[in-house]
């Protein structure tokens, strides 16, 4: 019984509600017609594809720049690395760990800037981050019609110049992760084991840098900055590290999702991705100053498995195809209910 | 004077927070026309005195007071600052109350306008829809100022004044409601220059001799003897001398304020023990902290000795440790066994060998949402690479928490600490068992040099004791050099070898513990003949009385 409460107190109640409420939605699921086999591989596949640009929050919320609205940077990067891999012909794992690699120097570069622009404004990291991605966000919009990409996959037909708004990674590196020793059983499900362990290694060396002085360093800057100063750790360059580190993971979590979704999503589409993921991470148990493996890992399943069974679910209710307004209702819905719950440390 | 029936009278008043007796049956009389000077050490109990004479809300909530408040001979129970304003007190606190953006008598009649007779709108909406009338607000404002007998533009912005007249327009906004009968300053001058002081205190007296009872609370003792009729001293919560002013010189009262008697005689202390070599040094140190800035402080301190640095709050001591340490700018020069230690450096200082134990707990001293492991083991891993444990033959490290638990658990047992395990919380700890993680912390460190800022700030007697026992009883086994800054004199005296008295940022004279306590309370007070300090007094003289 004590275990029972401590282990309630330790998940929290929202985490438990919303657990419930997925597992009513599994329970309907057949009943009204929707395969749970099916459902439950989309929900696996859609946590692999988000969980690494969840991951993405970890270093700066644990470092005291709190959530990372500015992730759209990390994107972008990502966005760069992946176009660029394809437009030096790049294909399988080649491609896929080539637009990893290229990616990491606009990481660096971007991060560093933004992380110098948020330690002269601190306190205001989120608004400030958020603002820093929506113009990035639109001046790429500028750069993705002007960078001379020339891959005929990739450019627009009639003009022959400039990234088209979704580019299809097919026979580059389509699901190259996704199909890595994947598990068919049956017809409809398959279990995405390379994306799920690619996410796992993910989070094992995040993990493993957490643990390390620098990332011990990191935690206590987050924790209390003056502590950190006074104990001779340069809280400035901690917080660096942390957007540079978040803006890599940014990007890297970009590609797989990229891979798995099978296409490069251009122009404003990078906007869209920050929200879940802060949403997720919220719903995970983090708050804007703490967040753990655990916090990633249970809060993306939860919003993903909300996020692709509600709508299917009540659709087939309904019967009507509503799917993508059900959905904004939803997403936007938990991020709503996650910021408010957003909770405070002691100061 | 005298003669009439008080104006106020406090009687046995007591006040305790949580067990901590902070006033014990203080009573003291206020007549009218009378100017009385309240003057004790930090924490001697001014400030809970002054609130329960307002009624703040905090008494009542830490559990009321015990005594009774006379005014008029009627007995009166404030419950909230309004009806000690209503009654007929005025405060002037020590911190500015006024509204930036507003004209001086916008500030003065704030709340209490003057408005024009009604219009149709007023017999609509009622009279929150009056409009002001200016003229008559101005009229009352300058009256307010003219009754102060300064020199005030009633018409200029609050946030364009010099810090004098800020401090002008809070009196007359306190003179300028109809029934004030009491004006309760709390070191009004603090701020000021003493050119404007001097103005200030002449205002004072003219409003007595109006007929207001004014109770004065100054650090600066000169003042009180100059301006009060009666003088009542406050120690550790009791009214130790009640006395009227005449005749009593800045000597007499410091000695009331710091010590037992004048005896020189304290509790028990060391014998005088000899050092042989200089341990650490600091020439012409300026440090720029907030509240505490120090001008050019130059000591030398031999190794294995407790020196102390004392001094009232605001004069710079808390600067010293805090600009040696790298956390606040600061120049000048330290050496450490002559090595040059790079000031601005907080790193540099703590790899030379010195460690500090900050005044600001919570704020400096603690990561209070980390369990007690990090908060004892983090520097000494930041700075010495320790409790870290390396992985795959050393391609990186990692946090090695077994060697992390065992250091704790060894100062949770030599320190005694309570607490459910080296997993807790250092929020969830009580005061003085946080003071002792932050001096785990620091032992930990294993330091040459050794500096605690008020390490017994905010913990209770047990605590205390325990504090400076654990303080010494390093000093005696390692032979480390500890430099303690604190406001407690008594406890600077029953430890240290030598004790240094900083008053304006710079250091005013070293003492051995065993000097009489008159002199420390002078050199606190600032009161030596130094060629500086009388020059200033001279200057003073010389501006004429507005």
């Amino acid at each position: 019984m004590r275990d029972i409460k401590t282990f309630i107190q330790d998940f929290g109640w929202p985490r438990i509600i919303i657990f419930i409420f997925l597992i009513i939605l599994f329970i309907l699921a057949p009943i009204v017609g929707v395969r749970l086999d099916a459902s439950i591989s989309d929900v696996l596949n859609r946590f692999g594809q988000y969980a690494i640009l969840v991951l993405a929050l970890v270093p700066m919320i644990q470092s005291g720049c709190g959530l990372n609205f500015g992730l759209a940077l990390g994107i972008i990067a990502g966005l760069l690395g992946s176009t660029l891999s394809m437009q030096f012909g790049l294909r399988g794992f080649m491609g896929f760990f080539g637009a990893i690699v290229l990616a990491l120097p606009f990481s660096v570069i971007l991060g560093w800037i933004y992380g110098k622009l948020l330690n002269k404004v601190r306190g205001e990291e989120m608004t400030i981050g958020m603002y820093v991605g929506f113009s990035l966000v639109m001046i790429m919009c500028i750069m993705w019609l002007v960078l001379p990409y020339s891959n005929p996959q990739m450019v627009w037909g009639f003009a022959g110049k400039g990234l088209r708004t979704t580019i299809s990674t097919e026979g580059y590196w389509l699901k190259i992760l996704n199909n890595f020793l994947a598990i068919n059983i049956g017809e409809f499900f398959v279990f995405p084991t390379g994306l799920i362990l690619f996410v796992a290694l993910c989070c094992f060396l995040v993990w493993l840098f957490m643990r390390s002085k620098t990332g011990t360093a990191m935690t206590a800057v987050g924790s209390n900055p003056d502590f950190a100063r006074a104990s001779g750790v340069n809280a400035d360059k901690m917080r660096v590290i942390s957007v540079i580190m978040s803006t890599f993971l940014g990007a890297v979590g970009i590609i797989v999702y990229e891979q798995s979704f099978g296409f490069i999503q251009l122009y404003t589409a990078p906007n869209s991705m920050v929200f879940p993921a802060i949403a997720a991470i919220l719903i995970g148990g983090a708050s804007v100053n703490k967040a753990s493996m655990a916090n990633v890992i249970v809060g993306t399943f939860l919003f993903q498995g909300l996020l692709t069974m509600t709508p299917s679910v009540i659709n087939s209710i309904l019967q009507t195809d509503m799917s993508e307004v059900i959905r904004m209702i939803v997403s936007n819905g938990i991020i709503l209910y996650a910021l408010t719950r957003k909770t405070k440390v002691t100061k | 004077m005298g003669q009439t029936s008080p104006l106020l009278s406090l009687k046995n008043i007591s006040k305790e927070f949580y067990g901590n007796v902070v006033l014990q049956n203080v009573n003291f009389d206020l007549h009218e026309g009378e100017i009385l000077g309240l003057v004790g050490e930090n924490g001697a109990g001014k400030t809970t005195l002054m609130s329960i004479l307002f009624g703040m809300p905090v008494i009542a909530e830490t559990g009321g007071f015990s005594g009774t408040i006379e005014l008029d001979g009627q007995e009166v129970h404030f419950t909230s600052p309004f009806d000690a304003l209503d009654a007929g007190l005025g405060m002037v606190h020590q911190e500015f109350s006024l509204i930036p953006g507003f004209t001086t008598t916008e500030n003065i009649v704030l709340n209490r306008e003057s408005m024009k007779p009604g219009s149709i709108l007023n017999d609509v909406f009622g009279y929150r829809m009056s409009t002001l009338d200016r003229p008559a607000m101005r009229k009352r404002a300058s009256a307010a100022i003219h009754k102060l007998g300064v020199k005030l533009d009633p018409d200029m912005l609050v946030s364009e004044m010099p810090v004098g007249h800020k401090q002008f327009t809070e009196i007359a906004r306190e003179i300028s409601r109809e029934n004030t009968k009491i004006l309760i300053l709390d070191e009004p001058t603090a701020v000021l220059t003493e050119s404007e002081a001097l103005i200030l205190l002449d205002s004072l007296k003219k409003l007595s001799k109006d007929g207001v009872g004014i109770i004065f609370i100054s650090h600066r003792l000169r003042e009180v003897t100059q301006i009060a009729d009666r003088i009542v001293v406050l120690r550790d919560g009791v009214a130790v001398k009640d006395t009227q002013a005449a005749g009593v010189t800045v000597k007499d009262i410091a000695s009331w304020m710091v010590g037992r008697a004048m005896s020189g005689e304290t509790g028990p202390r060391e014998e005088s023990r000899a050092f042989a070599e200089e341990a650490f040094a600091v020439e012409n140190l300026w440090v720029d902290m907030p509240g505490e800035t120090v001008r050019d402080v130059s000591f030398s301190v031999k190794k294995g000795e407790i020196f102390g640095i004392g001094g009232l709050a605001g004069q710079g001591k808390l600067g010293i440790p805090n600009g040696i340490m790298g956390l606040y700018p600061a120049g000048g020069s330290a050496h450490l066994e002559s090595k040059d230690i790079p000031l601005n450096n907080p790193a540099a200082a703590l790899k030379a060998g010195m460690a500090f134990v900050s005044e600001d707990r919570r704020g400096v001293g603690l990561l209070l949402d980390e369990s007690l492991e990090w908060n004892i083991a983090f520097t000494a891993m930041q700075i010495h690479g320790q409790y870290l444990k390396p992985v795959l033959g050393g391609l990186f490290t990692q946090r090695d928490s077994v060697a992390m638990e065992k250091l704790c658990q060894e100062y949770i047992d030599l320190l005694d600490i309570k607490c459910t395990g080296t997993k807790q919380k250092a929020k969830e700890l009580s005061g003085g068992n946080q003071q002792k993680i932050c001096l785990a912390k620091a032992f930990a460190m294993k330091p040459d040099v050794l500096f605690v800022s008020e390490p017994t700030r905010g913990i209770d007697v047990g605590a205390k004791r325990l504090v400076i026992d654990t303080l010494k009883k390093y000093n005696r086994e390692y032979g480390t050099t500890i430099i303690m800054i604190s406001s407690e004199l008594e406890e600077l005296r029953a430890i240290c070898d030598r004790i240094a008295i900083v008053d304006e940022g710079k250091i005013a004279g070293i003492l051995p513990p065993g000097a009489n306590v008159a002199e420390f309370g002078i050199l606190m007070a600032g009161e030596t003949d130094s060629p500086s300090r009388t020059k200033r007094m001279a200057a003073a003289e010389e501006v004429p009385n507005a």
